[in-house]
């Protein structure tokens, strides 16, 4: 776009302009903010009453009841714990493959693309998958489904970032491995690996903050369950899906317990952000 | 004085150490970065227990030369050499890949310094155990000793040795750069490659690192790249001045710097190149 204003000259053409463009952007910051904000700040206010030590030491209530959402935190901590360690494991591997092995094939185009692609997949067509592949063949939903939906979502996070990291490593420290006669895989294991370990930590905490959160896949593998669970071959309540269920329904307690538990789930996803971001700016320093 | 080029590149002088005392042996090597030629027909004598200085003037081949010595750049697909580089009488252009680690025992033979310190992020002490252990189980006890003598050798010992367990990564860049010295020769190697290993490095860590290169002679031989002319004339025996993938004028260092005989390389020395 030309911006010209007749008897203005060129510099003040570009003053004026410079001033627009950082005008827009400023308001674009303040609009998003202030969403974050609200957000934040709702979650607070209505969360903050419902966070008291019933929360987590009882299980879910019926309607006018005392209660708290002890077999909801139990449950997602299993399933969460469940697909990282599937998803770190998958996605570190597949992340290190793309960074020093596939380099420039075709196939590592293909495998980033594909999974860039399931890096932003919805979520909830996951969860449709894992119902075809686990829910309906085992005859059931069951915890370790939910987790195999969970891991989905988290590898291809853990895998990007793996990728990333590795990237960052210089070339000569993996020639000063194998200049001392080191082959390629223990290179990487025992130097390469150990110089991104808090990057590689970071790629985790990203993957949780991305599962920690997320009811549509598990509202077709894992279901839910009123009463506390460990069995993975069982259904398992999770705390998405109970706030669901909780938030949606006509009673007061149960929408007071269903803010309480949203605001756990925020600040668990802002601390592994948080903690996620400044492990990465250590490794940067070193 | 106008530089030029191909008149420069059909003058060369060759002052070669006689074939008995060459560790390695360079003989019309040419190099390929994918389609670039980067080396033509290069011929490199490199004399047992000696300093051979490469220099020249920036992107002339010099650090492509010094990668070919360890197959080094066989880690990246597209680039090849051709031609002869013969170790202690075999040609190392030949030695194999096969799944067989011949490219790793080669290595281990012909270590490497690079021009940024590159301190493997663990212990002072399992930086320089890093290689030995590929190669043999090592004692507690000789291990120690190992990492007590490289250290030495390196001239780092008095400025770690109360430090051993502390990461390789705490230590200034001129210490960085003498415990990957330490780590290259901790395993023994014939030869040691470095290539502008003072670059990063303050005058005082300079001197430190050159004084190690020189005792270290005794028990091997150093072939090192730099752009210091100085650097070249304090610590090698034979200098070697390169010019556009070409080796132009190779000659004791004694001579070399004093009364060069190619028209390249007396502009190179004066400043008038380069």
């Amino acid at each position: 776009m030309a911006l010209t204003v007749p008897g203005l000259s060129r510099h003040a053409r570009r003053k004026l302009a410079n001033y627009i463009i950082v005008g827009l952007a400023t308001l674009a910051t303040l609009i998003a903010v202030a969403a974050l904000v609200m957000i934040l700040a709702s979650l607070v206010i209505n969360g903050l009453g419902g966070i008291n030590l019933h929360l987590f030491t009882m299980d879910q209530p019926p309607p006018g009841e005392p209660g708290g959402m002890r077999n909801a935190l139990v449950g997602s901590l299993i399933m969460c714990g469940g697909g990282m360690l599937l998803a770190v494991v998958i996605g570190i591997l597949s992340g290190t493959w793309l960074a020093e092995y596939g380099d420039g094939s075709r196939l590592a185009a293909v495998v980033r693309f594909l999974n860039d692609v399931l890096l932003s997949a919805p979520s909830i067509l996951i969860g449709l998958f894992v119902y075809e592949m686990v829910v309906r063949p085992f005859h059931g939903f069951s915890a370790l489904a939910g987790a195999v939906a969970l891991a989905f979502l988290a590898t291809p996070v853990v895998t990007r970032t793996t990728e990333d990291i590795l990237r960052l490593q210089p070339n000569a420290l993996r020639e000063a491995g194998m200049a001392l006669g080191a082959g390629k895989g223990h290179v990487i294991r025992s130097v390469i690996w150990r110089a991104s370990g808090s990057g590689l930590m970071t790629g985790g905490l990203l993957g949780f903050a991305r599962i920690s959160g997320e009811t549509a896949p598990l509202l077709f593998t894992s279901l839910g369950n009123p009463f506390l669970s460990f069995k993975l071959n069982q259904p398992m309540a999770s705390l998405p899906t109970t706030i669901f269920q909780f938030a949606l329904s006509a009673y007061d307690d149960w929408r007071q317990l269903a803010w309480a538990g949203a605001l756990i789930i925020a600040i668990a996803v802002l601390s592994a952000n948080i903690i996620g971001r400044a492990l990465a700016r250590g490794s940067k320093n070193t | 004085m106008i530089f030029n080029e191909s008149q420069a590149l059909t003058e060369t002088v060759m002052h070669a150490p006689p074939p008995e005392e060459r560790v390695l042996d360079v003989r019309g090597l040419d190099f390929f970065y994918g389609k670039n030629q980067a080396l033509y027909g290069v011929d490199l004598p490199v004399a047992r227990n000696q300093i051979t200085a490469l220099i020249g003037p920036s992107g002339c081949g010099k650090s492509t030369l010094l990668r070919t010595l360890n197959r080094i750049y066989d880690l990246y697909p597209g680039q090849r050499a051709a031609g002869e580089i013969l170790f202690n009488g075999e040609n190392l252009l030949g030695t194999g890949d096969g799944g067989g680690g011949d490219l790793a025992r080669l290595r281990s033979r012909i270590g490497m310094v690079f021009q940024r310190p590159t301190p493997f992020p663990m212990s002072i002490y399992d930086n320089i155990a890093f290689g030995v252990r590929l190669q043999r189980n090592v004692g507690k006890a000789e291990m120690n000793e190992i990492v007590e003598r490289s250290l030495t050798r390196a001239a780092l010992w008095d400025e770690v040795k109360d430090k051993l367990d502390k990461s390789g990564l705490g230590l200034s860049g001129g210490q960085q750069q003498r415990l990957c010295v330490a780590r290259g020769i901790a395993v023994e190697p014939e030869i040691l490659l470095l290539d502008e290993p003072a670059s990063a490095l303050d005058p005082l860590s300079t001197a430190k690192l050159e004084t190690a290169l020189v005792e270290l002679k005794s028990s091997l031989t150093i072939v090192i790249v730099t752009h210091n002319l100085q650097q070249a004339a304090r610590i090698s025996d034979h200098t070697g001045f390169m010019l556009l993938g070409r080796l132009v004028e190779f000659r004791p260092s004694s001579e070399a710097f004093l009364k060069p005989e190619t028209q390249a390389m007396r502009d190179y020395v004066t400043g008038r190149y380069g």
